[in-house]
């Protein structure tokens, strides 16, 4: 009897890149949802741009993972056909975008990090990750430059528009601790400097993050319960909506190519 | 409420090393910074910019048309007629 | 009260046109000679261009809706990242379109305004639904190849932004063709539900992509003086012709079938193709297509939603001003 869905052999390294290509996916699948539907048309063409990198990135690290595992996976087989419990991205990229406060809030709390994280990888022992982080790097850094002028503009903006980003930037912290965590999967993977330990980019990320939301004459939550679960496959119910679209032609049309 | 016109500004490049800046389009922004940025998301997406510059359309100052026949007096004036281009006090209204 | 306004020419706005600044403007139209926007041109070429470039900037942005609908479900990594790549290469065209009937003095603002009322008109082909992938394909193939066919001629056109514009734009465009016909291609070469899928969106698409070229030259108001100030270079049936005779041989390689039984092939050469119903193009052009009401509501809940980031980035850049004035007078 055909099985629905691919399995993957979840070793450390195939784990730790596919939870980087998880996150790029489902975030960049999230900006392209803004397409012909953004404040401005200045502004469809800056968040097209983000998706694009990330849909790029996603692709890049999709086919390291195959290549890693070494058996028939492929970028395709990988995105879309693991079912919601196989997935492992962040919790924070999955949830939905709301409103343009919402969506570039969670920018900014997510290339905070991506921009210290792929920095840091650059140093990877593993040289493709060494080499995407290069890429991505600098990409990130642009991701983070936009998102922060935008979260300045809608915080000293107006009433409406500071009021509107002091409640996605309430909403979305209990997500931001996650992007921290480790589990054991990785530390054998820090041990030997193929990945780096997130928890230390912490300080960083909060004073960036901090310095952007002050000068936005804004206000960092003071909770400070994360939620957790993405990297391990427990999601928000978001998830399964979004992937019944990405993956609908492949599971309705199986086998087939496109 | 009707929003105000976003200013508008004109964008430069230079694709290359070497190159002079060129004139590209325009594009509408809130102020400079958004305008540097949207021009590196629109005039840059396949790679074409080493260097950037924007101008509010407006602070240009353009020669009168190139064909002397034309009867206009040999004055300065704006690159183009757009509306935000001339100020128009509050009492005469939306125009 | 207007600051600096010398290059007004107010009088040719109220009509009051001098007959020898006429005649030696359409001289410069003969000779090859780009209008650029401060040069004299008559109120009526200067009308005609805002139409017809905020029309074209209009079909661009609002051509984004039909084939964004099917980003979120592209059927692998790679059509994700082309469509979503193609889309925003169609924004960026709206872009250069609006910013080049800006130089004609209307400002986006109200072109979009117009737009949005239901005053101004975009392409109408873009009031037709995308039901499956293969759509996206067929879109690609016909749509972008008919659009091509209008735009490599606009690349002389007499006014020069908009002649830059559209020759940016072809640049780009090159390969939206290409990729649509790719899809279309692996479906006519795929599963026996994939090549069905090919057809049954031909047949939808076929005759509403002939109308995109206008109506039957005959018929059309606008050809005339467009003709004459090089606006407009090849008549509506001359590129409706050249883009079928184009056309019917990629079909056939695709072993798909026009739907059209009583098109036969003359001694030229050319594909004679039946009536158009210019009924249905009169329709649609009236609001009554399929999905006119969703497109101009999608875009008024874009630009209705967005209105307070807008607001929000003009206070913060009026506070700025006012940071910097306040800092340099310390």
């Amino acid at each position: 009897m055909a099985i629905a869905n691919v399995q993957v052999s979840e070793t450390p390294l195939v784990l730790y890149t596919l939870r980087r290509a998880d996150d790029a996916l489902i975030l960049g699948h999230r900006l392209s949802e803004w397409c012909g539907h953004a404040p401005m048309l200045e502004e469809d063409m800056a968040l097209s741009n983000i998706a694009l990198d990330l849909l790029g990135l996603a692709r890049e690290l999709y086919s390291y993972t195959a290549q890693v595992e070494g058996r028939d996976n492929d970028e395709d087989k990988l995105a879309y056909l693991r079912d919601v419990r196989q997935y492992r991205n962040l919790l924070l990229v999955e949830q939905p975008n709301g409103e343009f406060a919402r969506t570039l809030v969670r920018q900014l709390f997510y290339s905070a990090f991506a921009d210290l994280y792929w920095r840091a990888m650059m140093k990877s022992g593993d040289a493709t990750l060494a080499a995407i982080a290069a890429k991505s790097e600098k990409e990130s850094a642009y991701h983070l430059r936009h998102s922060s002028e935008w979260i300045i503009r809608l915080g000293d903006g107006t009433a409406e528009s500071h009021a509107r980003a002091q409640t996605a930037i309430d909403d979305l912290w209990a997500f931001t601790g996650e992007m921290f965590t480790v589990d054991e999967s990785e530390r054998g993977l820090i041990e030997t400097s193929v990945a780096i330990d997130p928890a230390g980019l912490r300080p960083q990320w909060l004073k960036t993050v901090s310095d952007v939301i002050g000068e936005a004459t804004l206000a960092v939550p003071t909770n400070d319960w994360m939620q957790q679960g993405g990297r391990g496959g427990r999601h928000s119910e978001h998830l399964g909506h979004l992937l019944s679209e990405l993956q609908h032609m492949q599971r309705t049309f199986p086998g087939l190519t496109w | 409420m009707a929003t105000p016109n976003t200013p508008l500004w004109e964008v430069f490049i230079r694709s290359r090393n070497g190159l002079a800046h060129k004139h590209v389009g325009s594009l509408h922004a809130s102020d400079a910074t958004m305008a540097l940025q949207a021009a590196r998301d629109i005039y840059t997406r396949r790679g074409e910019g080493l260097s950037i510059w924007v101008v509010p359309s407006s602070a240009i100052t353009a020669s009168d048309p190139a064909d002397k026949g034309m009867m206009f007096e040999p004055a300065e004036s704006k690159i183009y007629r757009h509306p935000t281009f001339y100020e128009v006090p509050e009492e005469v209204g939306h125009m | 009260m207007y600051t600096q306004a010398l290059n007004t020419s107010d009088a040719d706005d109220r009509g009051l046109e001098d007959a020898e600044r006429a005649a030696h403007f359409q001289a410069r139209i003969d000779a090859e000679e780009r209008i650029e926007p401060n040069d004299w041109m008559p109120a009526a070429y200067r009308k005609t261009l805002i139409r017809q470039i905020s029309q074209h900037a209009h079909s661009e942005i609002v051509g984004m809706l039909p084939e964004g609908n099917w980003i979120t479900r592209a059927p692998t990594l790679r059509r994700k990242a082309a469509l979503l790549a193609k889309v925003q290469d169609e924004c960026g065209h709206g872009l250069y379109l609006y910013a080049a009937a800006e130089t004609l003095g209307a400002s986006r603002e109200q072109l979009v305004d117009a737009m949005l009322a239901g005053k101004a008109k975009y392409s109408s082909i873009f009031n037709y639904p995308t039901l499956t992938w293969a759509d996206i394909g067929v879109i690609g193939w016909l749509v972008d190849g008919a659009a091509i066919m209008n735009q490599i001629p606009l690349c002389r056109c007499s006014y020069g932004p908009y002649a830059r514009a559209m020759i940016r734009v072809c640049k780009e465009e090159s390969f939206h063709q290409r990729q649509g016909y790719e899809i279309v291609l692996t479906l006519a070469r795929g599963s026996d539900e994939q090549k069905a899928m090919a057809q049954d969106a031909l047949n939808r698409w076929w005759w509403p992509v002939l109308m995109m070229f206008g109506p039957p030259d005959k018929a059309s108001q606008h050809g005339d003086t467009s003709t004459r100030w090089k606006i407009k270079r090849f008549s509506n049936d001359e590129l409706r012709q050249k883009f079928v005779d184009a056309t019917v041989p990629q079909a056939q390689f695709l072993g798909l079938t026009i739907p059209d039984p009583g098109m036969t092939q003359d001694g030229d050469g050319h594909w004679r193709y039946s009536e158009i119903d210019w009924d249905e193009f009169k329709q649609v052009l009236a609001g009554n297509g399929p999905c006119n009401r969703d497109r101009i509501a999608a875009r008024r809940k874009a630009h209705d939603e967005g209105a307070w980031v807008r607001e929000a980035a003009a206070a913060y850049a009026e506070k700025r001003k006012y940071r910097q004035t306040a800092q340099a007078a310390e």
